[in-house]
């Protein structure tokens, strides 16, 4: 049989070429081809997002407004989920199978590998359940959020609400992943980068049924989530409930202005809602109730109502004609009352009126010879015009005061363009004298009426109205500092004064404030389709005032009946924190009184979580 | 009788040593598939590597065992070794516990044990001392059968037990018929077998028979450069399909072009087979037997693949023929057993730092899949090693056959190498995707009581052959 030794080498010879087959393949496997390392990292590596807590928003006073409380998302990764027991895991997190059945799709839909959120923010209670019995559910995990909480219902439109991005933001901004949160309004969104914090992530280990083993490199590459920063406003919370409650059952808005710096006391939109109602998964539908009530309480009337200004306005056109010296102190005109023309006044009082008679009492041809004095100055009445125009720009109507708030307008100021088409190039101060009262296509925000309230008390100067007095660990932008002067001399700003705080010291009128010598001017504004809107622009006390505001009260007929009353005591529990004992009734008639037609919805059955 | 120290002295320390190694180094990687934080004494017998140890330990007994029973023990007990696995084979199929689908285990309380891993070395034995015998003679017919019989029989009962790649072990011994003096021609045929075989998978039927068409012709012309009787073959052959063509048209069988044209050119190969016979033209005899022996086997395997496969066996040939590919399907376990042992690159993850290892993405992960846990943890380092291990021991069994005076020894040590290479071969071709998922363990590394062992003995049972080769035992074939 030895004739077949040499078999033994073919033998031998398979045995080489098969482990040098396989040498080769290990080589190529192992060394030259990187894909498998790749691979291999995929494979046990869950990169895990922490999100950050926003920052925390306070009033001027420290008093916490906006914090965050936990809540939790539950995710699923569809190829991972196996056979499970659906009336079980409907029940835990309160859903129905249909919606079961629809969230499913849609994250298979999205993708069968990566997570997507198939139930948000589950409250801590209900997560607590969910939490011992999820592991019978494979593919799904959760990750914690942190949803807004408000520790009173205060300052809704001021402060805005979170929501979830949008795809133009996150085509705006990489930072935005699909699922996170953005501010959508107020606050939120003008401070949105300061609040939002940097998002982190952890790197996880996971094993084969995706469930974590440790981090990846002792955590040496993870990112820890850096929480958003506190927010200090210039809100004080006191005064915005006090307002607030004020402000039940009526249209309209309100500002409050520190005068001596331009920082927002108080501001509010009404009707009023509620802000706990735009958080959390009731979110949705509760907008879409907002949204379609009639009323718009989702519309920021403090930013964005161009109110006509009314006889509020009078006091720029007055200052305007001293600074032009086409009146002065002793400058009268004659007022017939009801009979004046081209304009009428609405009462009869002492005549011929001064200046200070004419602040007082809000005398209309008193106002429209000055408007007409300050047009006909020039040689022509588009030059007297801009003349005019520049200086009510300079109070800041027409323009955006502050970049402080979203959403704001710049408010309607007319230009000479304007009337040029209009009325064909015929136009003069009779054409548009309706200007001199505060109306026609005159518009404001409040915002920007109570910084004129602002540049009164000032005599002749505003800082910008702001609502954000400080950033932790940040500067806040040094424009605040910034004093904006109107170009009135300071003196004609005292007979303005003057008849601003005789108009309130009469002891009979509702905005009287015993011991408190204030300023304000009412407005009544004529309303094509109901009862007049009634405006009051007021500031207190008179000299080193503390506070500068605009109340704005729609279909409450005349200024004196609800605007200048809600002011005064503004005013007066702004200044003495208390209301005197014989003003109780009035402030119980303002927080009492319904203005808004009984026909319209109300905020209606929306529900806080 | 010889002496007692002379055995000890005469034991091949190389082959033992490298069983050592091998057997350390495989406990070292279960150690490593199955580690995890909480369980890390290495005595833990709860865990997977604690009872390796007592395997290993009871194994390293077994060897010393064998050491020291008589040579003439196996020669005498062969027979009646092999009749008794066929019994115990035999009877598992009807006792036995069903584990993942096959009927292969006796269950003695918590202990399992495998008949088809006895098989192993008691075919080589029975193997041995039949081939070794006087009246042995591998071109008798009657030789040739009961040799088949003693090698297919227990692969037979192993296939009914419905675990196929302890089945396929038993082809391994063909190596050892060619080296006993089998024609080379069936290890060309079984090669020849094999290549079509995948061709019949990966080709169409249509390209195949192009294919072996193209490959009779050239035969024909290579063989026989007589022009003529090419160009009669050929003509034969064409009428063939010619005919086939006509009459599937009008009987309306409705066949497709490939079955046509196969069924037609085995037609015209018939024709020209009885002409060759006729004529006597030895070449053409042997080319058309050839080519119609081809086709009939490509449609067997047509048919055997859908018909006689099951269907996790298409599929995992589908997977490595690249006919089929889904990842996150059947094609897992190779998928991540690749990933395992790429991303161990040069040197490794550093041993216990297999990510894929530890969080469990390899299935069967301390069995049959243990070399991903050498590839990921110890590099291409590692897994060159283990097989220039595995590839010294096959190759010193091979030359410790060789020196064997007895036929007997020689034949069992050819059978330990060719058993032991078979598995090697299918095991580590199965991790890096080169081989079909047959799942095999791979000797001594892989965990599991019953193959440790079964691989110890037969081993040792060369080992102690050859510690005596030199003694005059009873065989008078000696070389």
């Amino acid at each position: 049989m030895n004739n077949y030794t040499k078999r033994s080498f073919v033998i031998v010879a398979i045995f080489v070429l098969v482990a040098l087959v396989f040498i080769v393949k290990l080589f190529r496997l192992q060394v030259v081809d990187p894909t498998y390392k790749q691979y291999a990292t995929n494979n046990v590596l869950r990169e895990v997002v922490q999100y950050p807590g926003r920052g925390l928003i306070y009033d001027r006073n420290g008093e916490l407004l906006v914090f965050n409380r936990t809540a939790y998302d539950l995710l699923i990764t569809p190829r991972e989920v196996k056979q499970f027991d659906t009336t079980l895991f409907c029940n835990l997190l309160d859903i129905t199978r249909e919606e079961l059945e629809a969230g499913i799709q849609k994250a298979k839909d999205y993708s069968r590998y990566k997570p997507s959120i198939l139930v948000k923010q589950i409250s801590p209670e209900k997560y607590a359940i969910l939490q011992e019995q999820l592991y019978k559910f494979e593919g799904f995990h959760s990750q914690t959020r942190t949803l807004r909480e408000y520790s009173t219902t205060a300052a809704a439109h001021a402060l805005g609400y979170v929501g979830e991005v949008a795809q133009n933001d996150i085509d705006k901004d990489p930072y935005y992943q699909r699922g996170d949160y953005i501010g959508v309004n107020g606050i939120e969104k003008t401070y949105e980068t300061q609040l939002r914090g940097t998002k982190g992530v952890k790197k996880n280990l996971v094993d084969v049924h995706n469930r974590i083993q440790g981090s990846y490199r002792e955590g040496k590459e993870d990112v820890p989530a850096q929480i958003g920063k506190n927010i200090t406003t210039t809100l004080d919370l006191d005064l915005q409930l006090y307002a607030e409650k004020l402000f039940a059952n009526k249209k309209g808005a309100m500002v409050a202005i520190e005068p001596s710096t331009g920082e927002v006391l108080a501001m509010l939109s009404a009707p009023l809602y509620d802000p706990r109602l735009l958080v959390g998964r009731v979110r949705g539908e509760n907008y879409a109730k907002l949204a379609a009530d009639t009323l718009k309480p989702l519309f920021n009337r403090s930013l964005q109502a161009k109110y006509p200004p009314g006889s509020t306005f009078k006091t720029i056109n007055a200052l305007i004609g001293l600074e032009e010296h086409v009146i002065n102190e002793h400058t009268r005109f004659t007022c017939n009352g009801p009979g004046s023309y081209p304009i009428t006044c609405t009462h009869d009082h002492v005549s011929p009126a001064n200046v200070v008679d004419g602040i007082r009492e809000s005398c209309n041809p008193f106002m429209w010879n000055t408007f007409k004095a300050i047009i006909g100055k020039y040689s022509t009445p588009s030059e007297g015009f801009n003349v005019w125009r520049k200086y009510v720009q300079s109070f800041g109507i027409g323009k955006i005061l502050s970049s402080d708030f979203s959403n704001t307008l710049k408010g309607d100021l007319p230009t000479e363009e304007l009337y040029n088409r209009v009325y064909r190039g015929h136009w003069n101060a009779l054409t548009i004298r309706s200007l001199a009262i505060g109306q026609g296509e005159l518009g404001a925000t409040p915002l920007q009426m109570a910084n004129v309230a602002a540049v009164i008390a000032n005599r002749g100067y505003y800082y910008e109205p702001h609502i954000v007095k400080a950033v932790e660990n940040d500067t806040v932008r040094s424009s605040i500092k910034v004093k904006n002067s109107v170009e009135i001399e300071e003196q004609y700003f005292e007979p303005i004064i003057e008849g601003m705080n005789e108009s309130t010291v009469k002891p009979w009128v509702q905005y009287f404030i015993p011991n408190i010598q204030y300023c304000g001017k009412t407005g009544t504004i004529e309303n094509n389709q109901g009862i007049e809107h009634g405006a009051f622009v007021a500031f207190a006390p008179r000299e080193n005032p503390d506070i500068a505001l605009f109340v704005y009260v729609e279909n409450s007929k005349w200024g004196s009946s609800y605007a200048a009353p809600i002011a005064s005591l503004l005013i007066e529990k702004y200044l003495t924190d208390s209301i005197a004992t014989k003003r109780l009734s009035i402030e119980e008639l303002m927080i009492n009184s319904n203005l808004l037609d009984p026909n319209k919805i109300v905020v209606a059955d929306a529900t806080a979580e | 009788m010889p002496q007692r120290s002379n055995i000890w002295a005469n034991i091949d320390w190389i082959t033992v040593g490298l069983f050592l190694v091998l057997v350390f180094m495989g406990w070292l990687n279960i150690y490593a598939a199955v580690y995890d934080a909480e369980h890390q004494s290495i005595l833990d017998a709860s865990q997977r590597y604690g009872k390796q140890l007592i395997w290993i330990g009871a194994a390293i007994g077994l060897a010393i065992i064998i050491m020291i029973v008589e040579t003439n023990f196996y020669v005498f007990f062969s027979y009646i070794i092999y009749a008794v696995t066929i019994f115990l084979l035999f009877l598992v199929l009807f006792v036995g516990k069903e584990i993942n689908g096959a009927r292969s285990w006796f269950a003695i309380g918590s202990i399992g044990i495998q008949p088809s891993e006895l098989a192993k070395f008691a075919t080589a034995l029975a193997l041995a001392r039949y081939m070794s015998a006087f009246d042995f003679n591998l071109r008798k017919i009657k030789s040739l059968a009961t040799m088949a019989l003693i090698i297919f029989l227990p692969a037979v009962f192993i296939l009914l037990q419905n675990d196929t790649g302890s089945a396929l072990v038993y082809f391994s011994f063909v190596l050892v018929l060619f080296r006993e003096g089998l024609s080379g021609l069936f290890l060309f045929l079984g090669t020849l077998v094999a290549i079509l075989f995948v061709l019949a998978l990966i080709l169409s039927n249509l390209t195949l028979i192009i294919v072996l068409l193209a490959a009779a012709f050239l035969m024909y012309l290579v063989l026989n450069p007589k022009f003529n009787q090419f160009l009669r073959t050929v003509l034969i052959l064409a009428a063939g399909i010619g005919i086939a063509y006509i009459v599937n048209l009008l009987s309306g069988l409705e066949l497709d072009l490939a079955s046509v044209v196969m069924a037609g050119s085995v037609i015209g190969a018939v024709v020209v087979l009885i002409y060759s016979i006729q004529k006597r033209f030895t070449n053409y005899i042997i080319v058309s037997l050839f080519f119609i022996g081809a086709v009939l086997f490509t449609i067997s395997v047509d048919y055997g693949f859908n018909n006689v496969l099951e269907a996790h066996q298409q599929v995992r040939i589908n997977e490595l023929l690249g006919i089929e590919s889904n990842p996150y399907g059947s094609g897992y376990h190779v998928k991540q057993s690749k990933i395992a042992i790429g991303s161990g690159g040069m040197w490794g993850k550093g041993y216990l730092n297999g990510t894929q290892t530890k969080y469990n993405f390899v299935p069967e992960q301390d069995t049959d899949f243990i070399f991903c846990t050498v590839g990921e943890e110890w590099g291409f380092a590692g897994t060159f090693t283990v097989i220039a291990l595995f590839l010294t021991l096959f190759v010193r069994l091979v030359w410790l056959a060789e020196r064997q005076r007895s036929v007997f020894s020689r034949i069992y040590g050819y059978s330990v190498a060719v058993i032991l290479f078979f598995h090697f071969a299918v095991n580590v071709g199965m991790t890096i995707g080169v081989m079909p998922v047959i799942g095999i363990p791979l000797p001594f590394f892989s965990y599991g009581g019953s193959s440790l062992w079964s691989f110890t003995i037969l081993l040792f049972i060369f080992i102690r052959l050859d510690a005596s080769r030199l003694e005059n035992f009873r065989d008078s074939r000696n070389a």
